[in-house]
């Protein structure tokens, strides 16, 4: 068994394996066998993803990496990177959780998809993300991990406008890209500074190089530290570069699943998490972070409340959740944030799949002031859903959201990075969660029916759905707080390779003061909801918004806002360029050949005079030139 | 002598104005033929008294009035006065005219910067033509009977007049319904 | 009798631009034709003068061979304006200024 973590690189293989056999042969196989081919190489993936873990795991525990290397990718001046491969408790988490949340959800795409004509093309675009979150997470340096920074962004860019045909949806693939693109370009200054500076892209090379090259809180570490926050932010959409993961939604429900909830956009903490020691020798970064975090999850728990279609309440959602992984970042709680990203992937893929159902059932309807009723019609949606949004709003005790986030909670306060206005923050965040998470549930499936379900889900769908609810309890029972038994399995593992958090106030009853402060601000959410959406009618299909719930709805009007101070000053120097110097020369190239040939077609013209008079004009000038000349 | 020539040449070049500024196309014909006759005289000053003959029994007598008769078929009477006098005006005669006068110029210069050479009056019989001809000139005259010969041919097809050729169940008389 | 060679050359060049200007200048087809014979006209009498200046027959060989070619054209020339005249109903060189397709 200790020689199966020699199959790391399978892992990664399988999916691309199973996109490269989809594009080869996917028009000529029949449907079922796409679905198998899809769905299979995934599935490999994830269990060998198990046995790797397990034989990884098995007789280490210092936690060593294991590197695995490929093939070196090249060697030019200094710069050799490989094709390689390192594999540690940060990576295998992630691993973990994408090849199983990722193989769930390959899974309930199979019928959802099953009746749409792109459906080869689908699994091809879904097989390569997977691959390429693999090697982001998976990689050895930063060269390689850029490669599945940009892959991932790639996908992303090609199933979000999966359904090329409406304009509209090629217009929100291209926003997510572009503005990713803003993040990116900042991390790439990020990899050139770090390669000036330490000759080698390697990031364990780089990890224990930088304490001794660059002093802590020099402005040098600061610059890249931000630079590399720059990226994060663009893939993780925290603000400011978050205008994309709404409109991200106009793709299908198990696309919003695994990229743009559990995966893709997780690769911004990944990033953050990986470079943890840049982001210790720079607080002044890491306490951005933080704050970044905490307006962010702020922001978008506000824009959720005000949202009347499905999808979005739930894309805002990540964005606050997300944030509250920023917000343990930022104060150095590593391995609480690794856990939340954990549990996170369970129950916001369970959401989005469930939303999925609920859309596919309705035919297409995603407002859900048109919803109502369903608990009744769709009894498994309706309840494997409930226990997801339960975990959202961290309902105490019985959920695994509770326990993650409540880490976060008193680490904000607690540890030494932390800060009052931090843990209110994310006090306020956690009230804010719960009150659209039930705000969401309530009205889609309590009331009166007001659209009958055309279609009832099968095996294929409700099986994911169940196998994530059962995560979403008991995936928290792996790290127990300190007062309550103090089963720190989860982060013992993670701290093989990240730090461990500094905690300044401890102490078992605080702890428990915090936790009983959550959980009433939890139970406060949800009683909230009910005294406002239970069984309410209302009149219209949209509430009538006020203007304060307008700016909310509209994302605190950012699209707006980067319209007025980028979009249009662009256009217009575009405008105005369009006719300089250079184009002048080409086009009067163009215009040059044109008047020729008017020119030369003036002279066939067909008027038999005209050519007797050219003759003429000719006899003259042969005449004078062989007289005088 | 020399005053037949000039009266001749005079004549000559009086006609072929008339011919070339008049309106009517019959009279230009005729002014054309009269032109003829004044070369032909010109023609016998210079001593070649078959050309002279050739000039009035073939130029002026067939080839003319083969003109005058096609005129005479077209039929373009009245209506084409009017349309030529409406399509020459003064200003359409300024380009040819300055492009005819530089030309004129420079063969003017050119015969003038020659040295004047006096022409002897040589009298060619037709003897010596028919000698040359016969001899010297075989093949030409071979390849000017088969341009006559194609120019027959050819006036002969374009002269037809075309036939729409219907398919033989499409002709009156031949119906099949 | 001295009539000098340029002379006639130069009657035979007035006669040949007169016709030249009339080619130019008429936009009927058959006073183009007309104005045509009148330039043969005039080179074969530029032929006939240098003949004689040479004491030789070559011109007036020449002479003979431009008359038969003038009268092969004119055949073929008032056939062809006879088409003209079918296909255009007029005898204007303006309207035959397309070609077929």
């Amino acid at each position: 068994m200790g020689s199966m973590k020699e199959f790391l690189w399978l892992i990664v293989a399988l999916p691309f394996a199973g996109s490269l056999i989809l594009v080869i042969a996917g028009k000529k196989l029949p449907r079922l066998a796409c679905a198998f081919v899809g769905v299979g190489s995934v599935s490999l993936s994830a269990i060998v993803t198990l046995l790797v873990g397990i034989s990884f795991l098995r007789g280490n525990p210092g936690g060593t990496p294991y590197v695995e290397s490929i093939w070196q990718w090249m060697n030019v001046d200094g710069l050799s990177p490989d094709i390689a491969f390192h594999l540690d408790a940060v990576s295998l988490a992630f691993i973990f959780v994408v090849t199983f949340v990722g193989a769930l959800i390959h899974l309930y795409s199979a019928q959802f998809m099953w009746k749409d004509e792109g459906f080869a093309r689908f699994f091809i675009y879904m097989n390569l993300f997977v691959g390429f979150m693999l090697t982001l997470v998976l990689a050895d340096n930063m060269l390689l991990l850029y490669l599945g920074w940009e892959g991932v962004g790639l996908c992303s860019f090609l199933l979000i406008g999966f359904w090329y045909g409406d304009p509209a949806n090629g217009y929100a693939a291209r926003k997510a890209f572009i503005v990713t693109r803003v993040g990116d370009f900042a991390m790439t200054i990020g990899l050139f500074v770090l390669f000036i500076n330490f000759h080698t892209l390697n990031i364990q090379a780089i990890l224990t190089a930088a304490p001794t090259t660059w002093a802590v809180g020099s402005g040098i570490a600061l610059t890249t530290a931000l630079l590399l926050l720059g990226g994060a932010l663009g893939k993780s959409a925290q603000l400011p570069l978050q205008t994309w993961l709404p409109d991200a939604m106009a793709g299908p429900s198990p696309v919003s699943a695994l990229i743009h909830s559990a995966t893709m956009v997780t690769a911004g903490v990944y990033l953050i998490a990986r470079t943890h020691v840049l982001f210790e020798l720079a607080p002044v970064a890491q306490t951005t972070v933080a704050i970044i975090g905490a307006i962010t999850l702020l922001v978008a728990g506000l824009a959720a409340l005000n949202q009347h279609d499905i999808k979005r309440v739930l894309a805002y959602s990540t964005i606050s959740q997300i944030g509250y992984m920023f917000l343990a970042l930022g104060v150095g709680a590593w391995s609480a944030a690794i856990f939340h990203f954990m549990i996170h992937a369970f129950f916001k893929a369970l959401l989005f799949l469930g939303a999925g159902v609920v859309i596919w059932s309705l035919d297409e309807e995603h407002n859900m002031f048109k919803m109502g009723g369903l608990w009744k019609k769709l009894p498994v949606t309706f309840w494997t859903f409930l226990i997801g949004a339960a975990s959202l709003s961290a309902l105490p005790l019985i959920t695994a959201g509770f326990y993650s986030k409540d880490k976060i909670l008193w680490l904000s306060y607690a540890s030494d990075k932390g800060s009052v206005w931090l843990w209110l923050a994310g006090l306020a965040g956690a009230f804010l969660t719960a009150l659209y998470a039930f705000r969401m549930v309530l009205l889609t499936f309590f009331g009166d029916v007001k659209k009958e379900p055309s279609q009832r889900p099968g095996l294929m769908m409700t099986i994911p759905l169940i196998v994530l609810s059962i995560l979403s309890i008991i995936g928290g029972f792996i790290e127990l707080p300190g007062d309550m038994g103090h089963f720190t399995m989860f982060s013992d593992f993670i701290e093989k390779t990240l730090p461990a958090t500094l905690v300044n106030i401890s102490g078992h009853y605080t702890e428990l003061l915090f936790q009983l402060i959550s959980g009433l601000v939890a139970v406060a959410g949800i009683g909230t909801a009910y005294v406002f959406y239970y069984n309410k009618a209302f009149p219209a299909a949209e509430p009538q918004r006020n203007a304060v719930q307008n700016f909310f709805y509209k994302g605190w009007d950012f699209d707006l806002l980067y319209d007025t101070l980028i979009v249009r000053p662009v256009v217009f120097l575009a405008q105005m360029d369009k006719n300089d110097v250079i184009d002048r020369f080409y086009n009067g190239l163009a215009s040059l050949a044109l008047w020729f040939n008017k020119l030369l077609s003036a002279t066939q013209n067909g008027m038999v005079r005209r050519y007797a008079i050219v003759l003429a004009i000719g006899a003259i000038i042969t005449l004078t030139i062989i007289l005088y000349l | 002598m020399n005053i037949i020539f000039y009266i001749a040449s005079a004549l000559a070049v009086f006609s072929t104005i008339k011919v070339v500024t008049g309106k009517i196309a019959i009279h230009c014909l005729l002014y054309l033929i009269a032109s003829l006759l004044a070369i032909a005289v010109v023609l016998f000053i210079l001593g070649a008294p078959f050309i002279a003959a050739l000039e009035v029994i073939i130029y002026a007598g067939a080839i003319m009035v083969l003109f005058v008769f096609v005129m005479m078929m077209l039929n373009l009477g009245q209506a084409s006065e009017k349309t030529e006098s409406g399509l020459l005006n003064k200003k359409m005669w300024i380009g040819p005219s300055a492009i005819s006068l530089i030309l004129l110029g420079e063969m003017i210069y050119v015969l003038l910067s020659q040295r004047a050479t006096p022409l002897t009056l040589n009298i060619i019989t037709p003897a010596a033509v028919g000698q040359l001809l016969f001899t010297k000139y075989l093949l030409v005259v071979e390849l000017a009977a088969f341009l006559l010969m194609a120019g027959i041919l050819g006036a002969y097809h374009l002269g037809e007049k075309k036939k729409l050729v219907y398919h033989r169940f499409l002709k009156k008389g031949n119906d099949i319904t | 009798m001295n009539i000098q060679l340029e002379q006639g050359m130069l009657l035979a060049a007035v006669l040949f631009l007169t016709g030249l200007t009339g080619l130019l200048v008429r936009r009927n087809i058959i006073f183009m034709l007309m104005s045509v014979e009148v330039m043969l006209n005039a080179a074969g009498l530029a032929f006939i003068v240098a003949g004689s200046a040479w004491g030789k027959a070559d011109g007036q060989v020449m002479f003979i061979f431009i008359l038969t070619m003038a009268a092969a054209e004119v055949a073929v020339g008032l056939a062809l304006i006879i088409q003209m005249f079918a296909k255009f109903k007029s005898a204007d060189t303006n309207r035959a200024n397309t070609m077929n397709g």
